[in-house]
């Protein structure tokens, strides 16, 4: 370790070479637990349109269609962000932009809580959705190619644990926020400024503890007992495609649909599950059991990010992504029948596999480009990859809404309302398997000649 | 440092970095879980 490199430079946080690689995990975990709070950013929605009128919404509050977009805009610059801060983080590591996803993160909340206060939503717009954004899109690629670095044995395993973070986020912030929002409201008062900036204090403290516990691994590091394999399989590379390059690839491409298709088809039915499981029940599934449906459905979204990303270090990346598909299918194409049965149960069980492999899509895909196109660059690939994501974020909910209202509209029942939107989600999933099944090796002449980078 | 006492250390900081992480994680998931069961009763 070179103790006289600057504080956040890569150079400062090389480990020795006994380090346990396992301290590695907690530090993205730290970064990762904390943007997932944008998963349940939906529980501030109800108070913020109720600032000026407390009780219930006055005329001048904010109506629910403008504050959807504070989450629309914090997805679409997770993307950019992501997309243009990968080639810089490469170059910098993780440490420096850990502590910058803190501050954009952090800080994004407490412009909102002067937004809320002074009651001007672009002022939130700007803190949460831009700012927050892309705390949110440097923060989620931060940690991705440390973490390959370090698990070069089990790259799936490692990726999956830290983006399992970011789906298991939601949990803590949920209830973490009601609480202080209670905490903080009174008479005259709802409590969300200052639920942002407590937020925002937290947060940028847990980022920052993530950003210094986090170290790469030396020069020429393997695992005590990891012997590379001496033939590697037709679709994993020990060379180096830059990332410039990987955007000439047709691979490039294919991996953005098979991300965005897959994510389509999973954030649609997320974003409507509280309200399709009690159309497609009628009575029998109250406004509680629904939110206890959405929840469940989050903790198997996080659970799959773990489960498939792991699986895929054995049975293939490829493989992982036919499951995903097929599977996918059949169970999207199953739940209109369950339905019609008044089978629960068995509706439960199809979403719950279909929201596991929504999640195991996010924490697989990094591992699929370190295959696809090497380690060296896998940052800065994976942040323009999930551009994917912020389209997906916005195609998957406007499906879903319109077809389902363009169905009431013509008369059919509400019950009934979600059958052709799942068949077509079936459809999308069809063809992310065919464009899954067109991803090749790379060609030779997109790798990198000179292999001279930093590790 | 010996490799020994860095080790020892390594060991308390893997405890408290997971704990660290583990804990709020944990108190989220059985809150989810609690509410879910909602879905059965």
């Amino acid at each position: 370790m070179t103790s006289n490199a600057p504080f956040l430079s890569r150079e400062r946080i090389v480990a020795p070479m006994n380090y346990n690689r396992w301290l590695v995990p907690p530090a993205a975990l730290c970064v990762h637990l904390c943007i997932g709070q944008a998963y349940a950013f939906s529980v501030f929605n109800l108070p913020m349109t109720k600032l000026i009128g407390i009780s219930q919404s006055a005329p001048e509050d904010w109506t629910l269609t403008a504050l959807g977009w504070i989450f629309s805009i914090a997805i679409v610059f997770l993307g950019l962000s992501a997309a243009f801060a990968g080639s810089w983080l490469d170059r910098v590591g993780p440490r420096k932009a850990m502590l910058l996803a803190a501050s954009f993160f952090g800080g994004g909340f407490i412009i909102s809580a002067l937004g809320v206060w002074a009651h001007q939503l672009w002022v939130v717009y700007l803190g949460y959705g831009v700012l927050g954004g892309c705390g949110l899109g440097i923060g989620y690629i931060s940690p991705v190619k440390t973490l390959i670095t370090w698990f070069p044995d089990r790259p799936g395993m490692a990726t999956g644990m830290a983006i399992m973070g970011f789906g298991g986020g939601a949990f803590i912030a949920s209830p973490l926020s009601v609480f202080l929002m209670q905490h903080f409201s009174s008479a005259t008062h709802v409590g969300v400024a200052e639920t942002f900036v407590a937020l925002g204090v937290i947060y940028f403290v847990f980022m920052s503890i993530g950003a210094l516990i986090v170290r790469v691994p030396a020069p020429n590091w393997k695992p005590a007992g990891y012997v590379p394999p001496s033939q590697q399989k037709k679709l994993i590379t020990d060379q180096v495609v830059h990332v410039d390059e990987a955007l000439k690839t047709p691979q490039f491409y294919l991996l953005w649909w098979v991300l965005c298709l897959n994510v389509t088809a999973g954030i649609g039915v997320l974003g409507q599950a509280s309200a399709m499981s009690q159309e497609m029940f009628q009575g029998r599934i109250t406004p509680v059991a629904a939110a206890g449906f959405v929840g469940l459905l989050s903790l198997f979204n996080m659970l799959g990010r773990f489960f498939w990303a792991s699986t895929s270090d054995i049975i293939g990346r490829k493989n992982t992504y036919y499951c995903f598909f097929l599977l996918g299918l059949v169970l999207y194409a199953l739940v209109p029948t369950t339905a019609q049965m008044g089978s629960i149960g068995l509706f439960v069980a199809c979403y719950a596999i279909i929201l596991s492999m929504y999640g195991g899509g996010f924490a697989t895909i990094p591992a699929y480009l370190r295959d696809i196109f090497g380690v060296q660059y896998v940052g800065a690939i994976h942040g323009r990859l999930l551009t994917a994501w912020s389209a997906a974020g916005v195609l998957g909910p406007v499906l879903v809404n319109y077809i389902r209202q363009y169905q009431i509209d013509h008369g059919v029942a509400k019950a009934d309302a979600y059958t052709v939107t799942m068949y077509i989600m079936a459809g999308l999933l069809f063809i992310g398997f065919l464009c899954n099944l067109a991803v090749k090796a790379v060609h030779e002449r997109h790798y990198l000649k000179l292999q001279n980078q930093p590790a | 440092m010996s490799n020994e006492e860095e080790s020892g250390r390594h060991g308390v900081q893997l405890v408290v970095t997971w704990l660290l992480v583990g804990i709020p994680l944990l108190w989220g998931v059985l809150q989810t879980l609690q509410n879910a069961w909602k879905l059965f009763e």
